[in-house]
């Protein structure tokens, strides 16, 4: 475990949830999550298709109630990113911040507009309709109103899915300064070598069953085969592979 | 949500197209609708080929004479009339469909009329290219020829009791331009009786000119009925309209009403249903109503702009149909107003259920549209149209959407007939229900 990240689970969680339960009708999509992320850590929430993940975010934003658990944070003190850009796309870039900035109730709507357009790099863009952006800036837009009230939690539904390297790099670079600045991030992604890359902690979900939680050298510990290091290397995402399999998913 | 109203309207600034679809889509069927319920088809043009000899076309009735060409007009109102040159020409005509139908008067029409003996026929010819012109035009010639039918009954009613007068009462009578005096039945009886006076009393003559005496009496007696039932044969039924219950509306305004209340059902519907749409089709839904506005909150921005936006619309129009086409009366502009928002509220409403229930603007307004034509056919089918039980239903199903409690409230509202009050209860019942049904469509899983 690295040093950082042992410092931060000694601080107060940023956010905590625990034995988090979602039903649909006889389907249980998620069953007894609890986790917690410190101030300025980046978890990652990876599984397969239909683990569960987005419902778990979901709850965590407060836009679904779990039918049983809770979230120590209240959803105003929580940013949401949606994994599609929740923007206006006849709205220009500043026209969007200042709408949900004025939603938020933030102070200073026009510091805080200002302030986002810088952090964003799309201060020369302000004025652009969203509809005219790529979708790399979009997504950047899309952040930024999810940071918009400065909340010490911030959750991204598959941020960079839709993104070219380049703009994956950026975002992440963005996302960095964000938890260098104390947010604890909290982010689903399909791309495991991203979570491995990124995340400070990593946790799997399948079948809406919290597998494990810690690091991604963890997690690849924990199917080690036999032998060690005369069975060869293996990377993160055959790790996680064998994990599940192992996990019989 | 003042900050989300300001969002939608810059929106709406910036889709240029779909607004003026949205407003002039909706004020062109009302219009249409307006102008086929106010006006019948089109004058249809039809063709005339008059056979009759010019110096043929005056007759003479019992002394009057008549002219066959003042019944025309009463036969050709309604229509374009197209003078043919023959009969062929009618025929060509009707045949490459430059008039719709022919109207060919026979040769000897005026000798008929002049003899009574013989009833002349009039040849109609018909182009069956378009049924519904083709039937408009079998029933305004019907109805004219029925008309001018009454007139010659008339004419010729005016000549027996000429005659029947002569019979009775005596007179001068000329025939082939000799003046001809006619005794009269109540002459000849007088000087029966007179005669028959004179006569000794056991006079056998007096016996054989008792029942001349006896006849004449009855004719008298029975002639001076038979004016009356003379008139009573040329128009045997005399009709007397009274409205029962209801209201007498003009037909222009009630024509006017159903326009508006087009208009007012596609703008709000659409409008509404688009609005709430877009949130999602946006991906905005859920990033609002996690703390930064409710479900409900939402739902009433929305119902507000639509119904705000169609009032002012609607409300523009009916100021111009007042000013410009029909008579309205002024002094009832408030009932106006109330009728107008309490409908597009209840529009609205109808709007975001649709809007919730669809989550892409393009499925919303295709659901809103597909929805508010049966409505209105449903709202418009009359008393009697249908078996009982099918109007129950009809009705049922009516009230169950704003379409028909608006009409009654805009119609009361411009024509001072019927309560409003009830209309406008009904509406604001349909808002809350459809508030209530959108409020569960949106609370719907989120993803």
């Amino acid at each position: 475990m690295p040093a950082s990240v042992a410092t931060q689970r000694a601080t107060p969680a940023a956010l905590a949830a625990s034995g988090l339960t979602k039903r649909y009708a006889e389907r249980v999509a998620l069953r007894e999550v609890s986790f917690s992320a410190a101030p300025g850590e980046l978890v990652a929430v990876i599984g397969p298709n239909g683990a569960g993940k987005t419902t778990l975010l979901s709850i965590l934003a407060g836009i679904q109630r779990p039918d049983a658990g809770e979230v120590t944070r209240p959803p105003r003190e929580i940013g949401w990113v949606p994994q599609q850009p929740a923007v206006y796309s006849k709205l220009s870039v500043a026209e969007n911040l200042r709408l949900f900035a004025r939603l938020e109730k933030v102070a200073d709507v026009e510091a805080v507009v200002a302030r986002m357009l810088e952090q964003t790099g799309l201060a020369e863009r302000a004025d652009d309709e969203l509809g005219k952006l790529s979708g790399g800036n979009r997504q950047r837009v899309n952040i930024a109103i999810g940071l918009l009230a400065e909340p010490p939690v911030l959750l991204l539904d598959e941020p960079s899915s839709s993104l070219d390297p380049r703009q994956r790099a950026r975002l992440w670079e963005f996302i960095g300064g964000q938890t260098a600045r104390g947010t604890a991030v909290i982010f689903s992604t399909h791309d495991v070598q991203e979570a491995e890359r990124y995340a400070d902690r990593v946790l799997v979900l399948a079948d809406g069953e919290l597998l494990f939680a810690g690091t991604a050298r963890e997690l690849a510990a924990t199917v080690q085969p036999a032998g060690g290091e005369a069975a060869g290397p293996q990377d993160f995402e055959t790790a996680f592979v064998r994990f599940l399999h192992g996990r019989g998913h | 949500m003042r900050w989300l109203l300001l969002k939608d309207l810059r929106i709406l600034r910036r889709s240029p197209l779909l607004v003026a679809l949205l407003v002039i889509y909706p004020i062109a069927i009302a219009l249409l609708i307006g102008f086929a319920l106010s006006r019948g088809p089109g004058k249809p043009a039809i063709a005339i080929y008059n056979e009759i000899p010019a110096s043929q076309r005056s007759f003479e009735v019992a002394g009057s004479r008549l002219n066959a060409s003042e019944y025309l007009p009463a036969l050709l109102r309604s229509v374009d009339v197209v003078r043919a040159a023959s009969r062929a020409d009618a025929r060509r005509l009707v045949r490459d469909g430059k008039v719709l139908g022919a109207v060919i008067l026979p040769p000897d029409i005026t000798q008929k009329l002049a003899t009574g003996r013989e009833q002349p026929t009039i040849e109609v010819l018909y182009n069956g290219e378009d049924a519904v012109k083709q039937r408009y035009v079998a029933s305004v010639i019907r109805a004219r020829m029925a008309e001018a039918n009454l007139a010659l009954s008339h004419r010729f009613q005016q000549a027996t009791v000429g005659y029947l007068r002569l019979l009775l009462e005596g007179g001068t009578l000329t025939i082939l331009g000799r003046e001809v005096n006619i005794l009269g039945l109540e002459n000849a009886h007088a000087i029966t009786a007179g005669a028959i006076a004179a006569l000794p009393l056991r006079s056998p003559l007096r016996t054989s000119l008792a029942p001349v005496a006896q006849f004449g009496r009855i004719a008298i007696e029975n002639l001076g009925v038979s004016r009356d039932v003379l008139k009573s044969v040329g128009q045997p039924v005399r009709v007397r309209q009274v409205i029962v219950g209801g209201k007498r509306t003009p037909l222009d305004t009630f024509a006017a009403a159903i326009s508006v209340t087009v208009s007012l059902m596609f703008l709000t519907l659409l409008l509404a249903a688009g609005l709430l749409a877009l949130e999602r089709e946006e991906h905005a839904f859920s990033r609002l109503v996690r703390g930064l506005v409710s479900r409900v909150g939402l739902l009433i921005e929305k119902i507000s702009l639509a119904a705000l936006c169609a009032f002012g619309v609607t409300l523009l129009m009916l100021l111009t149909l007042g000013g410009l086409f029909i008579e309205l009366d002024w002094s009832r502009f408030p009932q106006w107003l109330l009728a107008l928002a309490l409908g597009a509220v209840a529009f609205a409403a109808l709007g975001v259920a649709i809007g919730g229930l669809a989550r892409e603007v393009r499925a919303a307004s295709l659901l809103a549209f597909l929805l508010s034509l049966p409505i209105v056919f449903l709202a418009l089918v009359p008393s009697g149209a249908v078996s009982d039980g099918l109007y129950d239903v009809v009705q049922v199903v009516s009230a169950c959407f704003p379409f028909k409690a608006t009409l009654q409230a805009l119609d009361a509202a411009l024509n001072g007939g019927g309560g409003l009050a009830a209309p406008l209860a009904h509406l604001a019942l349909l808002a809350v229900a459809y508030t209530a049904l959108a409020r569960l469509a949106v609370g719907r899983r989120f993803g």
